[in-house]
C-alpha cells in the first residue's frame, strides 16, 4: 500500500508516514470502539445478572447510546489532581497503561496476514508488552499520594507479577503444539474443522485453555481478581483519586487488554479466524481464487476472530458480576498453589504428548500444514518457559 | 541530515551503549538511595547488552562476516536473566537494610567504620 | 532529494530517547521518577534491540526487565519509602567528581567506538533493511546445544554438541532458582528484627 501511494505522493516518505498513520488510526478505532461498546455490554449484562434491565433510555431502545453518554459525562468532569500527588506521574500514568495495551494490537493478527507487524516472536511480544500495562496502574496508584491508591497499586504489582508466570507457561503449550511463536502461523495451522483447534489438540491443551483464561482474567485485573480496585475495602484502589478523562483512559486500557487476552485465547486455542466449520473454503474465499475473494475470506475471518474475542470478554463480564471478589491471599494462593503447578504439569504433559505423537493423534489426516518444521521449534518454545 | 539518509553502524549503537554505561556508573556513584544504586546497575547492564546486540547484527557493519551473530544474542539473554536474579537479591538486601536502619540511604550503613 | 533511511530515523528517535532518559535517571533525585524514567529508557533500549534485528532479545527485555525486574524495583521503592516521594540529594562535590569521572569515561568509550573501521556504517545502504532472519528458533536450539546457525563449522570438535549453550543454560537456570530461594529467605519477615531493630 505504501509503495502504491509513493507513486503519487511526493516526497515519498510522506506516503509511508500516511500509511503508518492510517494503520494506527484503524487499530486505535478498534481499541476505542471495543471499549465503548463494552461499557454498554457490561451495564446490560450486569443489569440482567442482577435481575434489572440495565440502561434502557439513551438512544431509543436498549440504551445503545449509553457508551456515548457515559463518555460525554466523563469528558465534562473536572480533571482533578490531588494536592499531595506527584503531578507529572499522576498525569502520565493513564497514558502509560493505554499505550501499553494499545501497542499490543500491533502484533495481534485479525485474519490471515491482517496484522500490523508480523513478528517472529509475536506471542512473546504480546505477553511482554501487555505486562508493561501494570506500570501505569502502579505509578498512578503511587503518585496519587493516597493510602488507598498505594494499597491498590501494591496489590496490583504483586498480583500481576505473579500471574505473568502461569500465563506465560500456558501460552507456551499451544506454541509448542504449533511449533512456532508466530501468531499468524499458529492461526493458519488451525485452518479447517473444529477438530483442528489447538484446544482439542490433546487433553493437556484443553485443560490449559481454562487455566489460561483464569490467569488472563487475573492479569487484566478483572473480577473476581480486581483487587487493585476492590471498592468494598479500598474505596476505588488505584483509581480513587482519578476523575473524568484520565479515569476513562484507564478503563479504555482495561477493556483493550481484555480484548487482547481474549483474542489471544482465540488465536492460541480456538482457531483464531478459522471458524468451527471451514466455511471460507466451502465458499471458495481462499487466496487461490484471486485477491478479492481472499479479501472477503479474510474479512469473514476477521469478523469471526472479533466475535470470538468478544465472546471471551462477555464471559469475563459475566464472571465479574457473578463471582464474589477473592481476598488478596486467596488470589496469590490461586496463582502460586494452583495455576502455576497446573500449568507446569500441563506443559510437561503436552511435551510428552508431542514427543510421543509428533503429528497429533486424531488430526493426522486433516492437518493441512506439513509437520516437518516442528522439531526445531519445540525447543524454541521451551526457551521462554524456562526463565 | 546525513544520519537521516545514511545507514547507522555498530559505532552508533556503541555510542548509545556508552552513554547508558556512563549514566549508570554516575548513578551508582552518587545516588544515596540504595534502590537508585540498583537502577544504576541496570543501566550499566543495558549499555553492555546494547553492545552485544549491536555486535551480533551482520547488517550494521562494513563486513557482515565479522558479526558474532547468535552468540551476542545469547549473552544478552544471559545478562537479562542474571539482572533479574540480581534485582531480586538486591531488593531482599534493601528490605533487610530498611528493617535494620529504617532508611534506605546507603551512607547511613557505616556501623563497621572504625 | 535523497530518500530517507527509515532504519536510521527510528534508530535516532530510540537512541535519543534512551540517552535522554538515562540522563534523567541520573539527574533526578526522586526515586519514583527515577524508576519511571528507567522504565522508558529500557523500553527504548528494547526498541533498539528490535532495530538491530534481535526480536527475541527485545521481547525478552520488555518481558523480564520492564515487566518483571522494574515492577519489583518499584515494589521495593513503595515498601521502603517512609514519606511519599522520597528524595535524597547528593552533595555538590560528589556531583563534580562524578561529572569528571563520567566525562572521562565517556570520552574513552566514544573514542574506542569510532576507532575501529569495521564498526562504521555498512557501505550498502539497504543492508539494514534486508529481510531479517528469525532469531527465536536458532536461539532456542542454541540453548539446547545445537548451533543451527553454524552448521558449517570448520572445526569438527565444535560440531559435536559442545559448541551450544546447553551447559550455561542449565547453570543459569539453577542459578536463578537458587537466587530466588535465597531472595525469598532474605526478604521474609522476622519477628525478632522488626521488634528490636528500629531506632
Amino acid at each position: 500500500m505504501a509503495e502504491y501511494l509513493a507513486q503519487y505522493i511526493t516526497p515519498p516518505w510522506l506516503a509511508y508516514l500516511l500509511v503508518a498513520l492510517v494503520q494506527c488510526v484503524l487499530l486505535l478505532a478498534v481499541a476505542v470502539v471495543v471499549a465503548g461498546g463494552y461499557t454498554w455490554v457490561e451495564r446490560k449484562v450486569a443489569g440482567r445478572v442482577q435481575d434489572r434491565l440495565g440502561p434502557t433510555r439513551v438512544g431509543g431502545r436498549f440504551g445503545w447510546l449509553q457508551a456515548l453518554a457515559d463518555g460525554l459525562k466523563l469528558l465534562c468532569k473536572e480533571d482533578l489532581v490531588p494536592g499531595s500527588a506527584d503531578a507529572m506521574l499522576f498525569r502520565m500514568a493513564p497514558y502509560i497503561s493505554f499505550c501499553a495495551s494499545f501497542s499490543v494490537f500491533l502484533a495481534l493478527p485479525f485474519a490471515d496476514g491482517w496484522v500490523a507487524q508480523r513478528l517472529d516472536v509475536g506471542i512473546f511480544f504480546i505477553l511482554a508488552v501487555a505486562g508493561v500495562e501494570v506500570f501505569g496502574v502502579i505509578l498512578g496508584g503511587y503518585a496519587s499520594g493516597s493510602k488507598w491508591s498505594l494499597f491498590g497499586a501494591m496489590r496490583e504489582a504483586a498480583q500481576v507479577v505473579s500471574y505473568e508466570v502461569p500465563l506465560a507457561l500456558c501460552a507456551v503449550i499451544p506454541v509448542m503444539a504449533a511449533g512456532t511463536m508466530d501468531l499468524v502461523s499458529i492461526g493458519q495451522m488451525q485452518t479447517g474443522w473444529l477438530s483442528n483447534w489447538l484446544v482439542f489438540h490433546d487433553p493437556f491443551t484443553f485443560v490449559t485453555f481454562w487455566v489460561y483464561f483464569t490467569c488472563a482474567t487475573a492479569s487484566v485485573n478483572r473480577a473476581p481478581f480486581d483487587l487493585a480496585e476492590a471498592e468494598s475495602e479500598l474505596v476505588a484502589g488505584f483509581l480513587t483519586e482519578y476523575s473524568g478523562f484520565r479515569w476513562s483512559i484507564f478503563f479504555m486500557a482495561e477493556y483493550a487488554s481484555m480484548f487482547v487476552v481474549s483474542g489471544l485465547a482465540a488465536i492460541l486455542f480456538c482457531g483464531g479466524w478459522n471458524g468451527p466449520l471451514p466455511i471460507t473454503s466451502w465458499l471458495g474465499l481462499t487466496a487461490d481464487n484471486g485477491p478479492i475473494l481472499a479479501f472477503l475470506g479474510n474479512f469473514l475471518g476477521a469478523c469471526n476472530f472479533t466475535a470470538k474475542a468478544c465472546l471471551g470478554m462477555i464471559v469475563m463480564v459475566w464472571a465479574r458480576w457473578t463471582l464474589p471478589r477473592l481476598r488478596i491471599d486467596q488470589v496469590m494462593t490461586v496463582c502460586l498453589k494452583y495455576c502455576v503447578p497446573l500449568a507446569a504439569a500441563m506443559l510437561l504433559g503436552a511435551m510428552l504428548w508431542t514427543y510421543t505423537w509428533p503429528n497429533g493423534l486424531i488430526l493426522k489426516s486433516v492437518r493441512l500444514l506439513p509437520a516437518a518444521s516442528q522439531t526445531p521449534a519445540v525447543s524454541t518454545a521451551s526457551a521462554p518457559g524456562a526463565h | 541530515m546525513s544520519l537521516l539518509t545514511q545507514p547507522v553502524g555498530v559505532a552508533h549503537y556503541l555510542v548509545v551503549g556508552a552513554v547508558l554505561f556512563v549514566c549508570g556508573v554516575i548513578c551508582m556513584a552518587i545516588k544515596r538511595n540504595g534502590l537508585g544504586v540498583l537502577m544504576g546497575i541496570e543501566l550499566v547492564l543495558n549499555g553492555a547488552n546494547l553492545n552485544f546486540v549491536a555486535f551480533a547484527s551482520p547488517f550494521l557493519r562494513a563486513d557482515g562476516a565479522n558479526a558474532i551473530r547468535l552468540d551476542g544474542h545469547v549473552i544478552a539473554l544471559f545478562v537479562i536473566v542474571l539482572a533479574a536474579a540480581e534485582a531480586a537479591v538486591a531488593l531482599a538486601i534493601a528490605l533487610n537494610y530498611y528493617n535494620n536502619f529504617v532508611t534506605i540511604d546507603v551512607d547511613r550503613g557505616d556501623e563497621l567504620k572504625g | 532529494m535523497e530518500s530517507i533511511h527509515w532504519h536510521s530515523v527510528f534508530f535516532l528517535i530510540m537512541a535519543a530517547l534512551a540517552c535522554l532518559l538515562a540522563l534523567a535517571v541520573v539527574l533526578t533525585s526522586n526515586v519514583v521518577r527515577m524508576a519511571f524514567y528507567l522504565v522508558f529508557c529500557l523500553a527504548a533500549v528494547a526498541g533498539l534491540f528490535f532495530l538491530a534485528g534481535a526480536d527475541f532479545v527485545g521481547a525478552m527485555q520488555l518481558m523480564i526487565y520492564v515487566g518483571g525486574t522494574l515492577v519489583l524495583l518499584v515494589f521495593g521503592v513503595m515498601l521502603t519509602a517512609r514519606t511519599p516521594f522520597v528524595s535524597m540529594r547528593s552533595g555538590g562535590g560528589q556531583w563534580i567528581m562524578a561529572a569528571i569521572l563520567g566525562g572521562a569515561l565517556l570520552t574513552i568509550l566514544l573514542q574506542a567506538a569510532f576507532s575501529v573501521k569495521d564498526w562504521a556504517a555498512p557501505t550498502d545502504p539497504q543492508a539494514a533493511l534486508a529481510i531479517q532472519q528469525p532469531t527465536a528458533t536458532p536461539i532456542g536450539m542454541g540453548f539446547l546445544g545445537v548451533r543451527v546457525d553454524r552448521l558449517s563449522q570448520p572445526d569438527p570438535r565444535l560440531n559435536q554438541g559442545m559448541s551450544g549453550y546447553l551447559l550455561p543454560f542449565e547453570i543459569i537456570s539453577v542459578h536463578l532458582v537458587v537466587v530466588l530461594v535465597a531472595a525469598a529467605y532474605l526478604a521474609r519477615s522476622r519477628r525478632r528484627s522488626s521488634e528490636g531493630a528500629p531506632r
